[in-house]
């Protein structure tokens, strides 16, 4: 509690600060991308026949995903709390890379824990961290994947809270990462905002995103809260089918519960211990969500819906094909959902999609798939 | 009626002699196993036992209590036989007898249901590693109705302030974790236990202080007891 505190009152204090603010933005626009692009998808918008769809391209940022956006702001605090070293979990592997990317921009230690499934189905996003000279190290209890990381990390950092800070990954874990991950990730939202009414001149009837722990949904979702008129839809990995047990759809079918340290929705079984979860997308194997969806969910805000992987893998193919953008599997489950929603709208309307990530660490999965 | 691990700490101070508290993994290597063992330890000079009930995802214990946990929950202990155990105990014995889990089982099992059945089954105390203070009303008022005792930890790490208020909120005892960090045995155990909580010791007059450590600890200090995990688990 005395770390989460700490980090709560470093926070609040450089979200006021301007110099901050200017560092932070000044990497995120020079080193990582930003702003990037909204792009109107021609042919995917005569291949569904319905709604208009414009995908906010966060595949084109450096490394090759959202993580980017919150790893900068997250390494850049930790330089002002005067920690040494850098920690953080991963599952697909993007939130990793992104963070050993800033560690060693801004030439610091780096270790992150993974799962050893996911560094066997993730293997060039291993790589790709060594070579930026962060040390892997391998979670061998439990699940062996994203939420055994995720306890893996947590037990490191209350060990060398003192000189360690935890780069936690998406909108979870306790106070107060879920808040300011959001608002790492909110410059999604606030730039879509921008940039769809300078093409369109109004804002989105509905905003689509996948959902694991749920960073690059909350960050498109975010900016739009007050827009009423713009629906939300977060699509979560439904596995092998939601009857299955095996998939990792949290706000489908999930229950209330309590796991690293937030009150949300959590898969689990009738006596309280977490469910084992499975998706194709690392990304989305995650057995908790962030409570700010619970939230949503709960008021109406926001409506979750699942896809299954063989959806997802078509998804995956169809976007290649048509619009020469291979997407990350974990942004391929809301582009499935595309297939349902999209033509039943008219062509008057606007869906933005989150495209949170490239696919090219996916290829092994994908091409195992054919075999 | 007064609460038996406040009764035991009573009684232990009017002897002159401090507790001894042991960790033990319900079910851990195995039910009969198990029971066998708290006998023992109870034999062997134990105050107090701890039990711990399994969760999947034990963040607050290292590796040795994980791997136990894992053991016990493939052989499906969860709170309902945890709570049979427990009364079973309480039938061949009067030794206080804690709970340690997370809140994620003891929630699903619900707040009401769980503090009438750790009245009904001789469970004295809980302790919570996940459930701060701050997130505890609902169940230490709920607790309270069945005059089962709700303890908190301080940890190295905690500021003044946080220690005065914790020390004012937990019940029966303070937990005190002695090294940063997470369960499991060291190599090194820090020789001075650097206890803060000395400075205040006005507000922890009431309050015994237990401390995960080595025996040597107990010299020092205001300490009223010790915990230890037993270590029965072969090296991993």
């Amino acid at each position: 509690m005395a770390a989460l505190s700490e980090l709560e009152t470093a926070y609040r204090k450089v979200q006021k600060d301007k110099t901050f603010q200017k560092e932070l933005n000044g990497y995120l626009s020079d080193y990582a991308g930003r702003p990037t692009a909204l792009y109107y998808a021609k042919r995917l918008t005569e291949h569904f026949k319905g709604a208009r769809i414009y995908l906010k391209r966060e595949d084109l940022l450096h490394t090759g995903a959202h993580k980017i956006n919150n790893t900068l702001g997250q390494v850049l605090l930790a330089k002002r709390m005067n920690k040494k070293r850098i920690i953080a979990e991963t599952g697909a592997g993007q939130h990793g890379v992104a963070t050993a990317t800033a560690a060693a921009l801004l030439g610091f230690k780096c270790e992150v824990y993974m799962g050893e499934v996911d560094m066997l189905r993730q293997r060039l996003n291993v790589e790709r961290m060594r070579l930026l000279g962060t040390k892997v190290i391998p979670v061998k209890s439990g699940t062996r994947t994203l939420k055994d990381a995720v306890n893996e990390t947590f037990r490191d950092w209350v060990t060398n809270v003192k000189n360690t800070y935890y780069v936690l990954g998406s909108v979870v874990g306790p106070h107060p990462y879920p808040l300011m991950v959001r608002n790492f990730q909110s410059v999604i939202g606030r730039e879509t905002k921008q940039q769809i009414l300078r093409k369109e001149g109004k804002f989105p009837d509905a905003l689509v995103a996948c959902v694991g722990g749920g960073s690059n949904s909350i960050g498109l979702f975010h900016p739009f809260f007050h827009h009423q008129n713009v629906k939300f839809i977060g699509v979560e990995a439904a596995g092998r089918g939601l009857k299955t047990g095996k998939h990792a759809a949290t706000l489908v079918a999930g229950k209330k519960g309590v796991l690293h340290g937030s009150f949300s929705e959590l898969l689990q079984d009738e006596n309280g211990q977490v469910h084992p979860t499975h998706s194709v997308a690392a990304g989305l194997d995650y057995p908790g969500v962030g409570p700010e969806h619970s939230y949503y969910k709960s008021i109406g805000r926001a409506k979750y819906v699942a896809v299954t992987d063989r959806e997802a893998l078509k998804a995956f193919h169809l976007l290649s094909e048509i619009e020469g953008i291979i997407p990350a599997l974990e942004s391929a489950h809301a582009l499935a959902y595309l297939a349902k929603f999209a033509p039943k709208l008219s062509s008057n309307e606007i869906i933005v999609l989150c495209l949170s990530g490239r696919g090219d660490k996916d290829l092994g999965e994908v091409i195992k798939d054919y075999d | 009626m007064i609460n038996r691990i406040d009764e035991k700490f009573q009684e232990l101070k009017k002897g002159g002699r401090k507790a001894l508290i042991f960790y033990l993994t319900v079910g851990y290597p195995d039910m009969v196993t198990f029971m066998k063992l708290v006998t023992a330890l109870e034999n062997f000079g134990a105050d107090l036992i701890e039990l711990g009930v399994p969760f999947s995802d034990p963040v607050a214990d290292g590796l040795t209590i994980q791997r136990t946990s894992e053991v016990a929950l493939k052989q499906k202990i969860n709170l309902k036989k945890s709570f049979l155990l427990a009364k079973e105990l309480s039938k061949k014995s009067n030794i206080p007898l804690i709970f340690m889990s997370y809140y994620n089982p003891i929630y699903h099992y619900g707040l009401q249901k769980f503090a009438h059945d750790c009245k009904k089954t001789g469970i004295s105390g809980v302790i919570i590693p996940d459930l701060p203070p701050e997130e505890a009303t609902p169940l230490k008022n709920i607790l309270k109705q069945d005059n089962v005792n709700l303890i908190f930890l301080i940890a190295p790490t905690s500021p003044q302030e946080r220690m005065r208020m914790i020390s004012k909120e937990s019940q029966g005892f303070i937990y005190y974790v002695s090294l940063t960090g997470v369960t499991g045995a060291r190599r090194n155990c820090p020789e001075r236990l650097n206890l803060p909580c000395i400075k205040f010791t006005g507000s922890l007059k009431n309050q015994s202080v237990s401390v995960l450590a080595s025996p040597s600890h107990l010299k020092r200090g205001r300490l009223e007891s010790i915990a230890m995990g037993l270590s029965l688990a072969v090296p991993f």
